[in-house]
């Protein structure tokens, strides 16, 4: 069976083990539970999606969130405002169209950002996606029919575990097939050095927008399924600290580790909502779970600065519990 | 035509203030080739310094007046100056060889970190405190609808001072020499015998020290602190750094005003709301024109 | 060294995640009565829900000193939203998943409570907000009414109403000027209600000026509205920003008086050079710190030595809440939660500190507003203003 036959039947395989899990966890979780989950896997979208522009090409994006709002307004403002509230009937197609729109949207806000980081590197784009992702946050808030301040209520409970980790699969199975395309040695060509990439004749331009299309596009849609399942999205809440967030997830979990970031984002996720239950010495951590945060974030980067699995390649992994013998070296990293 | 002086007037002190800070981070930018996101909160740690001192007896005692400004100054710039220097010795330094994207998450922890933590109610808390009065203020020049007050002149001289110290210390003493050779070249640098950490722990104390001094310009003309008062003009001198071409010190300072009266101007003729965003695109605007800032060094990279 | 750190610190990163582990099922103690607070102990608006949290544990201290409500201890539980939409649901579902809370109280942002109000209707646990003043937090957008949810505060159209029939009526003003926070709900919900009402009498609104919260420099709205002359300034923010804008106001020249909401009342808003700035201001209120009655007397007292500081109008509508909910199980006679949610709707003429509260059919508290005058920096009663 060729590779990209194999990728079909590992997607395929991924959908079901999420239908067959989704019994135990929805039968076996309670509802805080099922929450912190579904706001993983949502962490996990938003991560491996910045991943494809961050991780692989390079390109250190601080506006992600607002990709994230322009997905979660379109798709929650159609939902609302066009097809109206009907509560209880989860129209599943009219979902999928919602979160497509959202992630459509947000695609062409990518389009639109991707342009000017032809020109920009490193800081400089950085400053830029991060002055977008704030320009993004003020319209909104000024935007009466959207809700202005307190942004659209009222939005329908459509997310589910299914939905949710049912869309991360399609992600990894986009992002593997990707980066093992021409389009993947050109995002890596494009990260490790520009000016050798170009040289030998790479279209770092057709890369780096592709890179902010295909993240802002998955980036729009996990937008989408935060504003139905939280019922209330606002512009406040896709601020810069959000963008950061995100870039955390990334720098944590390894530049251009899937599976690493995915972790990371797990944890990042996580972390906050352990912390509300600890008690080390008769003293709460309730209290200050966010300075602990801060702490694990400065410890974790000075003992593990390559980032979490930044240097554990999955396939060199079972290659080695296999007792294969290493494969001539290849350009992945 | 008033409107506009009024307008320009407010722009420049509030620019000054903004140039302080981000004299820091380009320096740090330097030297080390990474945004020191504490910065703003840094700067925040210097309100509440300056707080503390006024609002103990000591401060209560001593009353608002020029010597009480002076020793609010120093005490805060000191402050500040340690803090920095501490971080850089304990986040940063282990991480010195270490790709800057990780030491930049570094400094995202902390200033979360920062923030957090000052946010707990036996720290600072998250209630607002309201900044005592260093000196009085007075209206200096009051002609119809043009209004200049102490404060304003008092800003604008003790930036330019600063400065202008800045420049003397960077251009005329050894340890500037120092700095300027460490921030060609760090490697070089100290294959050439200079201790480059203690150049590194110098350039954070004065980086974070200007900050401290902002800190006190600005919570005399705006009396609230609060823990997260750091953020903003943490991002607005961190944008007007780049602006002006991050790690040219000059540039950092011009992008400063610069970002200051566009900030008011927007607010005066085309929305106060909306300021932030038209900032931020005008911003976009100039980079898109000019990629590697006013005064940065742009072009050729070496292959 | 440094591996030994890692492995202190990895260690206890594994201890965290067994010890979440452990506590997930939940033993059921019947000696005490669990309440749930979720509330913005940090981020942006912190320093309500801190505000609001020291309020609740002022009542909860008092109730169980006096012996607790049922027989029963009355045990608190405060969990962080972070000031974020994200964490307001994780807090609200976990101390109705985990804790198993028989009321749930919180939040101050009227965004939050509207994450968590579809959760307590879903869980069927009753809800209690101390200050979200949005009317759809109780009455969802297709008019219908939450039957677990229920507020202790205003709802802006009211306040917007009050102010503007006290500033048409009481102080015979004509031509006003607004100034709000766009990116805060509440003070463009005032605002929106302090126009219609204004414009209704006949008033003349001059120019409807905003700010976004966390600016700190105003001048150039100021500049524009002094421009116009107006006979005084409607400012419907939060005190954290409107000391600044009186005393940038003055700096202008701008003598008018300045008009607010709820939002101004807290000890910090004419705190030392702001004193001056805010003199002889309005803004309507729950109560009156200076208020002589018995209770509010000894609730500020009380406060003033737990805490060091004066009582903001969070902490009270906080303290109120946890009165009102403690009445409401007595009533009810056991923690059921359709049985508390009843004898909550039945609310009637509850003496609490801001007002006799009394639960309407749109769940929302039906109470009199004072405006307050500052004189010399205090709160001084000026108007009892009826709905």
């Amino acid at each position: 069976m060729s590779r990209k036959h194999r990728s079909y039947l590992y997607l395929l395989i991924g959908f079901a083990a999420i239908i067959g899990l989704s019994f135990p966890f929805e039968a076996g979780l309670n509802s805080y539970d099922m929450r912190i989950v579904i706001n993983v896997g949502i962490s996990m979208i938003l991560a491996a999606s910045l991943n494809l522009i961050n991780g692989f090409t390079g390109q250190f994006s601080l506006g992600h969130a607002g990709f994230m709002a322009i997905g979660a307004y379109t798709a929650s403002a159609l939902t609302t405002m066009v097809f109206g509230t009907t509560e209880g009937t989860t129209q599943e197609l009219l979902f999928l169209v919602v979160l497509i729109a959202g992630g459509v949207s947000a695609a062409i806000a990518g389009l639109l950002i991707g342009i000017p980081s032809l020109r920009l590197k490193g800081d400089y784009l950085a400053i830029v996606t991060l002055g977008f992702g704030e320009i993004i946050r003020v319209v909104l808030q000024n935007i009466e029919p959207l809700g202005g301040s307190l942004g659209i209520s009222g939005i329908p409970r459509y997310t589910t575990f299914i939905w949710t980790f049912g869309i991360l699969a399609v992600l990894i199975f986009v992002t593997e097939n990707l980066m093992r395309s021409t389009y993947g040695r050109g995002f890596l060509a494009t990260r490790d050095d520009e000016i050798a990439a170009e040289s030998v004749g790479v279209n770092t331009t057709k890369y780096k927008v592709t890179a902010f299309v295909v993240g802002a596009f998955f980036a729009g849609i996990a937008g989408g399924l935060y504003g139905h399942y939280n019922s209330l999205i606002r512009p406040l809440d896709f601020g810069f600290l959000k963008s950061v967030e995100i870039v955390v997830m990334v720098i944590l979990g390894g530049m251009g580790s899937t599976w690493g970031v995915l972790l990371a984002a797990a944890l990042l996720t996580y972390l906050p909502e352990a912390l509300r239950e600890v008690e080390l010495f008769g003293i709460k951590f309730r209290d200050f779970r966010m300075t602990i945060y801060a702490l694990s974030l400065i410890l974790l980067m000075i003992f593990r600065p390559q980032g979490l699995l930044g240097d554990f390649n999955a396939e060199e992994f079972i290659r080695k519990i296999r007792g294969k013998p290493k494969k001539p070296a290849t350009t992945e990293t | 035509m008033e409107e506009f002086l009024q307008q320009l007037i407010n722009g420049l002190s509030l620019g000054a203030i903004y140039a302080l800070i981000a004299l820091g981070y380009t320096m740090i930018y330097g030297v080390l080739r990474f945004i020191n996101f504490a910065h703003g909160d840094v700067f925040m740690i210097g309100t509440y310094i300056g707080f503390f001192i006024l609002t103990s007896s000591f401060g209560q005692a001593l009353g608002p007046g020029f010597g009480t400004a002076v020793i609010v100054f120093l005490a805060a710039m000191l402050g500040c100056g340690l803090l920095g220097v501490t971080i850089e010795f304990l986040a940063y330094r282990p991480l010195r060889t270490r790709p800057k994207l990780t030491v930049l998450i570094t400094a995202i922890g902390v200033s979360f970190f920062l923030e957090y933590t000052g946010q707990l109610s036996f720290v600072f808390g998250a209630d607002p405190r309201t900044f005592p009065t260093v000196v009085e203020k007075t209206m200096v020049v009051q002609s119809g609808s043009l209004v200049i007050d102490s404060y304003q002149i008092i800003i604008f001289v003790v930036a330019i001072v600063l400065m202008l110290g800045l420049r003397m210390l960077i251009m005329k003493t050894r340890i500037g020499t120092a700095l300027r050779a460490s921030s060609m070249n760090l490697n070089a640098a100290s294959l050439m015998g200079i201790n480059t950490n203690a150049v590194i722990s110098f350039t954070f104390f004065v980086g974070s020290a200007l900050a401290g001094a902002g800190a006190i310009l600005y919570a005399m003309s705006y009396p609230k602190i609060n823990p997260l008062m750091g953020i903003l003009p943490g991002l607005k001198a961190f944008i007007a750094a780049v602006l002006g071409g991050i790690g040219n010190i000059s540039g950092a300072a011009v992008g400063g005003f610069i970002i200051g009266s566009a900030e008011t101007m927007t607010a005066g003729y085309i929305s106060p709301t909306l300021r932030d965003a038209i900032v931020f695109a005008i911003l976009i605007f100039i980079l898109i024109v000019k990629p590697s800032g006013l005064f940065g060094q742009g072009g050729t990279e070496k292959v | 060294m440094y591996r030994l750190i890692t492995l202190l610190f990895a260690g206890l990163l594994a201890g965290i995640m067994i010890s979440c582990g452990g506590n997930g099922g939940n033993e059921e103690e019947s000696d005490v009565i669990k309440i749930g607070h979720f509330a913005s102990l940090q981020g942006d608006i912190a320093t309500f829900g801190q505000q609001t949290d020291k309020g609740i544990k002022l009542a909860v201290e008092e109730i169980n000193a006096n012996g607790g409500v049922l027989g029963k201890q009355i045990q608190l539980i405060t969990e962080d939203t972070r000031s974020t939409t994200q964490d307001a649901g994780l807090a609200a579902e976990k101390l109705i998943s985990n804790d198993g809370v028989t009321v749930l109280l919180g939040e101050v942002a009227s965004s939050l409570s509207l994450v968590a109000a579809p959760i307590a209707e879903r869980e069927q646990v009753p809800m209690l907000t101390p200050s979200s003043t949005n009317p759809e937090v109780t009455v969802d957008k297709n008019g219908n009414v939450r039957k677990y949810v229920f507020r202790v505060c205003f709802i802006d159209p009211f306040q917007g109403k009050v102010m503007a029939k006290f500033a048409k009526e009481n102080l015979s003003t004509q031509r006003i000027a607004i100034l709000k926070d766009n990116a805060n709900d509440y003070s463009v919900g005032l605002a929106k209600n302090f126009r219609e009402t204004f414009e209704a009498m006949g008033g003349e609104i001059l120019a409807e000026q905003a700010f976004e919260a966390k600016q700190v420099d105003f001048k150039s709205q100021l500049t524009d509205i002094r421009d116009m002359n107006p006979d005084a300034i409607y400012v419907p923010g939060y005190y954290t920003e409107v000391s600044l804008i009186a005393e940038q106001a003055r700096d202008l020249g701008i003598t008018v008086p300045l008009l607010g909401g709820d939002g101004w009342d807290s000890p910090e808003l004419t705190k030392g050079k702001f004193k001056e700035a805010l003199e002889g201001c309005y803004f309507s209120n729950h109560y009156s710190v200076e208020d002589t009655t018995a209770k509010v007397k000894a609730f500020t007292e009380k406060y003033d030595q737990s805490y060091g500081e004066l009582p903001g109008a969070m902490s009270a509508l906080g303290y109120d809440a946890m009165y009102i909910v403690a009445d409401a199980i007595t009533r009810a006679g056991s923690t059921d939660s359709e049985a508390v949610t009843k004898a909550l709707s039945e609310t009637k003429d509850f003496p609490g500190i801001t007002g006799n509260i009394t639960i309407d059919e749109q769940h929302n508290a039906e109470k009199s507003a004072v405006v307050l005058m500052i004189k010399e920096g205090k709160f001084t009663y000026f108007a009892t203003m009826e709905p």
